[in-house]
Order: C-alpha cells, then sequence, then structure tokens
C-alpha cells in the first residue's frame, strides 16, 4: 500500500493509505483527529476545511496521497498547548458564533485564513465573501461574521477598528 | 469510489509517458471537479497521474502577453500583480470562481481541459483570444472547445500553459449560482486589437460559444445601446432547475450590456 509521509498539529506521522483515501479520511480515522467534520461530502459546504501548508482546503476533495510532505494544521492543533484558545476560538465563543457547532470547525479555520491573508484590514463584505464556501444551517451567519471582524485585531495585535 | 494507482512524477515527459500508456490514466490538477466526479463513480480511472510536481505554475508578462501555467490555481491568478495590471478583468474573474478553499487548490489546466458548461475559464480564454499550450503544440481558444466536457485534448496531451494576449479593455459579468457559484450565465465582453469579442458561458448546451451578433454591432459601436436590440436565440439554450431557456436568453443581453458597461 502506498504511504503519506506529512505534518500534522506540529507532529510528523507516516501512514498507509489507499490511492483513493481522502485527506479528512486520514484525519478522522487513521489519526483519530475528529474534529473535522463531513458535511455534505459534495465539496460546498466547507466543515472539512483544514489548512494544508498554511492555506484553506476541503480535506474531503483531496486525496490524502497529495498531501504528502505537507504540514497540515487541524482544529485540535489551533489552540496553545496548555489549552489557551486561539483568539479566533475565544471570539467565536464571546460572540455566540455558533448554536449545533457542526460548521464550526471549518468555519474557524477558515476564519483564521481569511484574517491571515488580509493583513491590511477585514471589511464586513470581505469577511462575508471569505465565507462562501463554509455554510451554517443556524446562526444566519451574523454571529460569526462579528467573531471574526473581533478577532481580525487580535490576531494582528492592532487595536479594534472602529 | 473505486480505487486506482497513483503517481506523482517529476518530469512532464513522465507524466505524458504515463498517461499516454493507459487509455484509463487520468490526470489529477487541483481535484476539485475529478475527485467529486470520482466519489460519485462517474469515472474509474485507472490510474491517476498527479501534476503537482511538474513545476507548471507561475505567471509572466512579456509585453503585451500574459502566460499563465497550467497548474497555476485561482487564488494565485486573482493575486498576481502583473496580470492585474495587464487585463484586470482577468484576475476578477479568477476571484470569483468558487469560494476561498476552490480557488486554492483549483486550477486553469483543469478548468480548461474539463470545459464544464458553466465553467468561467472557457469564456476568457475564447473573449480574449488566448492560446492553450500543450506539451505537443499550441491551439487556438476557437479551436480548443468541442462542446460540453469536450476538448481536442488527445489522451495524454498535458496543458502546460495558456497565451493571453491584453485587450485593449475588458469585463466579465456572471449571474452566479448562489450554492455551487458557477455560473448560470456569465459573459465576457473584450476589446481586442482584431475587434470585439462576446463569450457567453453558463447558457449554451453546447457549452461556451461566441456571440457573433454582438460582437459585430459592438465592434461598430462599443456601447450597451449597440446591443440594446439584440436577442439571444432560445435554441440551444439549457433550460433546468435553476433557470429556463427564455430566462437566459434574456441574461446573456443584460450580462453582456453590464460588461460592456463596465469594461475597464
Ligand atoms: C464548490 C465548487 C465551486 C466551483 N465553482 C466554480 C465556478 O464558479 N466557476 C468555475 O469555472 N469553476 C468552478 N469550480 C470548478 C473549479 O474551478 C475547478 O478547479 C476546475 O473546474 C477544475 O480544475 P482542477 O485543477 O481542480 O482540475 P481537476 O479536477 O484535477 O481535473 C479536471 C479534469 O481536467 C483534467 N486535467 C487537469 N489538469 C490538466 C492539464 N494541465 N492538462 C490536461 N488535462 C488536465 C483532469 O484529468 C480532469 O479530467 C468549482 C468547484 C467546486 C468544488
Amino acid at each position: 500500500m502506498p504511504q503519506v509521509a506529512l505534518t500534522v498539529n506540529g507532529k510528523q506521522h507516516t501512514v498507509e493509505v489507499e490511492g483513493r483515501t481522502l485527506l479528512v479520511e486520514l484525519l478522522r480515522e487513521k489519526l483519530g483527529l475528529t474534529g473535522t467534520h463531513v458535511g455534505c461530502d459534495t465539496s460546498q459546504c466547507g466543515a472539512c476545511v483544514v489548512h494544508v501548508d498554511g492555506v484553506s482546503a476541503k480535506s474531503c476533495t483531496m486525496l490524502a496521497l497529495q498531501a504528502d510532505g505537507t504540514n497540515v494544521l487541524t482544529i485540535e492543533g489551533l489552540a496553545a498547548a496548555d489549552g489557551t484558545l486561539h483568539p479566533m476560538q475565544e471570539m467565536f465563543r464571546e460572540h455566540h458564533a455558533l448554536q449545533c457547532g457542526f460548521c464550526t470547525p471549518g468555519m474557524v479555520m477558515s476564519a483564521v485564513d481569511l484574517v491571515n491573508s488580509h493583513p491590511q484590514g477585514l471589511t464586513e463584505k470581505q469577511i462575508r465573501e471569505g465565507l462562501e464556501g463554509n455554510l451554517c444551517r443556524c446562526t444566519g451567519y451574523h454571529n460569526i461574521v462579528k467573531a471574526i471582524a473581533a478577532a481580525w485585531p487580535l490576531m494582528h495585535q492592532k487595536a479594534a477598528a472602529e | 469510489m473505486y480505487d486506482f494507482a497513483y503517481q506523482k512524477p517529476s518530469s512532464l515527459a513522465d507524466a505524458v509517458k504515463a498517461l499516454s500508456a493507459d487509455p484509463d490514466a487520468k490526470a489529477l490538477a487541483g481535484g476539485m471537479t475529478l475527485i467529486p466526479v470520482l466519489k460519485q463513480r462517474l469515472n474509474k480511472p485507472s490510474l491517476l497521474v498527479d501534476l503537482a510536481k511538474l513545476g507548471l505554475v507561475g505567471i509572466t508578462v512579456s509585453g503585451n502577453t500574459v502566460t499563465i501555467a497550467g497548474m497555476t490555481t485561482h487564488g494565485a491568478v486573482a493575486a498576481d500583480a502583473g496580470l492585474k495590471s495587464k487585463i484586470p478583468s482577468l484576475s476578477e474573474m479568477a476571484s470569483f470562481i468558487g469560494d476561498e478553499a476552490v480557488r486554492h487548490r483549483g486550477t486553469i489546466g483543469g478548468s480548461l481541459a474539463n470545459n464544464d458548461p458553466a465553467a468561467d475559464y472557457p469564456a476568457a480564454v475564447l473573449a480574449l483570444d488566448a492560446t492553450i499550450k500543450t506539451d505537443r503544440r499550441s491551439i487556438k481558444g476557437d479551436d480548443f472547445f468541442q462542446g460540453m466536457f469536450t476538448t481536442t485534448l488527445e489522451q495524454g496531451e498535458l496543458i502546460t500553459a495558456v497565451e493571453f494576449p491584453a485587450p485593449e479593455k475588458g469585463a466579465y459579468e456572471k449571474f452566479r449560482n448562489p450554492a455551487s457559484r458557477y455560473a448560470i450565465v456569465g459573459v465576457y465582453v473584450a476589446k481586442t486589437a482584431g475587434g470585439v469579442r462576446v463569450a457567453v458561458t453558463g447558457a449554451g448546451q453546447g457549452g461556451v460559444f461566441r456571440h457573433t451578433a454582438m460582437e459585430q454591432a459592438l465592434s461598430a459601436n462599443f456601447s450597451p445601446d449597440a446591443i440594446a436590440n439584440i436577442t439571444t436565440p432560445v435554441d440551444g439554450l439549457n433550460s433546468d432547475i435553476h433557470a429556463s431557456a427564455e430566462y437566459r436568453a434574456h441574461l446573456v443581453g443584460v450580462m453582456a450590456k453590464r460588461a460592456v458597461a463596465r469594461a475597464y
């Protein structure tokens, strides 16, 4: 069987997979990292978003073998080792940006990428457009957008925009 | 998904060889179309040849021509400063393909080889009179598309780059399906050295097409008024749960006028 060598949340793994094994299956079933969810399984909903080499990717639409040699970050790797939440997680909690929580791991991972990739600032419109690949069926998005706007200054160590 | 063998060759020649040796082998680029297709078991390749290690990435500007390598992602196209200064309408178009995560992986070569009847890049290639470079030849955009999901590519032939001559001005207007973000109708209008070119995606049953009646009217007078009375025949247009053929015909006119008005 082919092997994949990759780094997940800072830890090096070498795993045997089939050609057809998806990255999300490797994460959930081989490594036990079940924080990454499978929602629609048709590349639309974004519940499975992780970071591959620093940018968001839908792990249900990537073969495990395509991730060979990459650095993967999942929702489990976001908080500090002592359990201190990442500012994005903290702001999701603070602003009540989740209800059932199913979409949340993907939302948070997309949101972190969105904030990272906009060091100059992030408007509400950009946040809404940036979340186009993440569906939420309960919050109506408003609190998610608020949480991301609130996380931007924390992540870029700037004063909150008025 | 049915299982398959997988290779990630490090040279174009090896990739072409592996694909040519086996009629059931398929190239894998961003996987944003191919993997969903495999999940639905609509395709059963024996072997996937991953193009990720062929070095087919990057955008170069030379004089009035912008060359985009085949494995360049939509996100990289949208962000490239050189392209933005030469063909801003093309970088804007790339920024509206799918969503952030899709744009991080989906590629120009994959989109063109796939020739989805609702995809955006085919409209850009036709409107901008682009040339598709493969491992063995150059193909004019006008000759490349052969009806939905069909192109002139041979088994094992790989898109290595796409050459876009910069137009005087242009714009792409897309009426998006709110769920998939694909075009229900998209119209790319470009004022080029050789005249005005109008390409329509999302509407035709046979995939992308040029709207010659509009091209003639706009070559004489580049203004939305010039095409206000041009209707698009309903014959051969798509009709589905998202839009009837009549509605699509109407949208072609609206999108074209908006594109002309906004051309930059
Ligand atoms: C949620 C979602 C939304 C999307 N929205 C849009 C949209 O709004 N507009 C739009 O245009 N597209 C959209 N797409 C499609 C997206 O643009 C894909 O990236 C693209 O269609 C295929 O590119 P790929 O690199 O992923 O190719 P793959 O899926 O890897 O391959 C597609 C096909 O092309 C062949 N191929 C790939 N590369 C080459 C090459 N270099 N030479 C020859 N053959 C090759 C493969 O063998 C395969 O048959 C969307 C996709 C998703 C999942």
